[in-house]
């Protein structure tokens, strides 16, 4: 046979929510409880309530540029269900607020980053999450290196999730990423929350091929588009993966479907770019009006515990802005403290005396005195 | 106590590394089953397993990105980058990542690694693998960087770099890994990073240098006449860098030659240059010279050797500052 195929692939897209709240009761098997989809749905509405906060920070002028989750809860909540909470490593772009907090970060440390303040990724021990990665694509390598150590270590029950969107699958450390763990076969998950915009640019800019998930063919690796507003296939395909993962099945991808309601951060402005029909149509694919919907359908949720949950997330969101503004100003030299585990001497000097000039052997050059007296007035 | 070359001290403490820390994996290009293309890594595999000594794919963004990733999970990554001018496509990784990580969250996650890399020219290797890159990372903040040039200081300072909490790229002079052997002690013993070796006393000038431009210098002072006397000085460490001793042997010689391979232009000269400035200028004779690279591409090999600092330029620096 001179000619023949080789190699055939196919995708497969996973929807068990669909948009007007009906659940097909056979995919949703060993997913979800109607107690996790509450949860999820709360987590999903504290998240956004935190957003809608933090938005008017922003245009307040109390907080610099942040960019909202809206629209892509349900990629981050169904996802971190999946993993397991102090086994598992979360490797984060930076729209996965909820499956951070989920995992243990505390919700006022995301403003607090956002604020300005490093000290917002200074994470509490036992916490197994990076700090939100603001260059594009380029952690998802630190999350198939955090795996790999679980594998070398031989560590049971643990894998690894790493979130980031379309744009960042055009980046060569993605690729970089994708086929390390392939051939190291770790226990990676690369989940892809396909927004449809990396800001202005839409996705059939960024790529010429009809899915995401098609990239992770060329890794060999286990594939699958859900849509990523659907809870339950969004926990679904997490979760077999991580079953894949732990039982030694390497790495796997996930290409939620979803769309970024919100601009890119503040900073933008999507109407320069974005057809506000498009925005509309996905504004009532939204996922928190589905996941209404399906709990009201079926008895586990009503106007009443609706109402309880607004009021209850505007209570957290304002504890955690007023957590978040009252955490004390650093130290003015705290950017000198963690440049290493121990400072050297000459860094010390630029630290204690906050210039740059060196003092020197003969402080009268500079018109100091003695560079002991000169250190000791500016400790 | 053995005779070693710098090469052979390299692997000798790679392979004394591997065995007492179970929690070390290196990892590069070549550098298993066929030992690194210098041979740096010789039997590493064979003796301690393909999963602690790892055959990568050929990407130096990957090495550096999983080690970082290794690292952070509480491993001691040692990836190695097989010729400096492939720092390149690892330099994000690098720079942007592990140098920023213990900074950027307060401490909560950090990067123990050391970047092994041979490093400079005078091999008549193929374009791309003859530069000399420290000064870019030692104006990097957050990495430690590193360049011996004996086989003794090679053993102190790779245990210093592995064991140090931080990333430190550990730069291998590459054409002097076998032309020069002296004996290294068996046992484990560590050479602070950020500390200067005075190589020879003197009084009348200094020469700090460090690579293997530090060989070029020896043959240059060699060729001095018998009554002038220089105080040799091998950086070792590039950042952090050892000024107190530069400072002393100036304020006591007045006179300072700087030689290194790496371009003239924002070379580590520059920046001895002005701290010398700073510190011992009233005890200057002379204006530092420097004697460095062009600010030019390193050249294919024919011209290698008009590029490099090579003795006959560093004693034309040494007697023009020992003349003004």
């Amino acid at each position: 046979m001179p000619h023949h195929t080789v190699f055939e692939a196919k995708i497969e897209h996973l929807q068990i929510l669909d948009e007007t709240g009906n659940l097909d009761k056979k995919l949703a098997k060993d997913t979800l409880n109607d107690d996790q989809v509450v949860y999820l749905y709360e987590q999903m509405r504290i998240c956004r309530a935190l957003d809608d906060i933090a938005f008017k920070l922003q245009r307040s002028g109390r907080m610099g540029t942040y960019p909202q989750n809206k629209g892509q809860e349900a990629n981050a909540v169904g996802s971190a269900l999946a993993m397991v909470k102090g086994n598992d490593w979360i490797v984060p772009s930076y729209r996965e607020n909820a499956a951070l907090f989920m995992h243990g970060m505390p919700m006022h440390m995301v403003i607090q980053y956002w604020m300005g303040d490093e000290r917002g990724s200074q994470f509490p021990d036992g916490v197994n999450i990076t700090p939100l990665s603001v260059p594009i694509g380029t952690h998802m390598l630190h999350a198939t290196g955090i795996a790999w150590a679980m594998k070398q270590r031989k560590v049971k029950d643990a894998a690894v999730i790493t979130y980031f969107g379309d744009g960042a699958t055009s980046e060569g450390d993605f690729h970089n990423a994708m086929n390390f763990a392939s051939v190291m076969q770790v226990p990676t998950i690369f989940y892809c929350q396909n927004n449809s915009w990396a800001i202005s640019l839409p996705r059939e800019q960024q790529m010429n091929s009809a899915t995401v998930a098609q990239k992770a063919i060329a890794y060999d690796m286990p594939t699958i588009r859900v849509d990523g507003n659907d809870i339950f296939a969004v926990y679904k395909a997490t979760q077999d993966a991580r079953k894949r993962a732990i039982e030694g099945g390497g790495p796997s991808f996930i290409e939620g479907v979803t769309y970024r309601l919100a601009d890119h951060t503040t900073a933008d402005d999507a109407s320069r770019y974005r057809d506000p029909k498009e925005v509309e149509a996905w504004a009532e694919r939204d996922p928190l009006i589905r996941t209404r919907m399906y709990m009201e359908s079926v008895g586990v949720w009503d106007d009443k515990k609706q109402e309880e949950l607004e009021t209850r997330a505007e209570t957290i969101v304002k504890e955690v802005i007023n957590t978040a503004i009252s955490v004390p100003e650093p130290d003015k030299a705290d950017f000198f403290n963690y440049m290493f585990a121990e400072i050297p001497e000459d860094l010390k000097k630029q630290r204690d005396t906050m210039r740059t000039t060196s003092i020197g052997r003969n402080p009268s050059q500079i018109g100091l005195k003695a560079p002991a007296q000169a250190v000791a007035q500016n400790a | 106590m053995a005779v070693q070359t710098l090469v052979g001290a390299i692997t000798s403490t790679l392979d004394q590394a591997l065995a007492a820390d179970k929690d070390i994996i290196m990892l590069g290009e070549d550098i298993g089953l066929n030992g690194g293309v210098f041979r740096a890594t010789d039997g590493l595999q064979a003796k301690h397993g393909k999963d602690r000594v790892v055959d990568t794919p050929l990407d130096e963004s990957g090495i550096m990105g999983t080690a970082i990733g290794l690292a952070i999970a509480g491993m001691k990554s040692i990836p190695e980058i097989q010729f400096e001018g492939f720092l390149g496509p690892a330099y994000d990784q690098l720079v942007n990542h592990a140098a920023r990580m213990r900074t950027r969250t307060r401490g909560a996650v950090t990067v123990p690694m050391t970047v092994r890399v041979p490093v400079g020219g005078g091999i008549h290797a193929p374009e791309l693998h003859s530069d000399s890159p420290e000064s870019i990372y030692a104006h990097s903040p957050g990495v430690k960087v590193l360049m011996p040039c004996t086989p003794y200081d090679a053993k102190g300072l790779l245990n210093s770099a592995i064991k140090d909490p931080d990333p430190v790229i550990f730069f291998e002079p590459k054409r002097v890994y076998r032309t020069f052997k002296e004996e290294v002690p068996d046992e484990y013993y560590e050479i602070p990073i950020g500390k200067a070796k005075v190589v020879s006393e003197g009084e009348d000038l200094t020469v700090v240098t460090w690579g293997a431009t530090m060989f070029q210098a020896l043959e240059a002072i060699d060729s001095l006449p018998e009554d002038v006397s220089v105080e040799l000085i091998d950086l070792r460490s590039i950042y952090p860098f050892d000024m107190d001793t530069i400072a002393e042997s100036v304020s006591k010689t007045g006179r300072c030659v700087i030689a290194h391979e790496a371009p003239l232009t924002c070379g580590m000269g520059a920046e001895i240059a002005a701290r010398v400035m700073e510190e011992c200028f009233l005890n200057l004779e002379a204006p530092v010279q420097r004697v460095a690279g062009f600010d030019t591409i390193m050249p294919y090999y024919k011209l290698e050797n008009e590029y490099l600092p090579e003795a006959p330029r560093i004693l034309q620096g040494i007697t023009e500052c020992l003349a003004y």
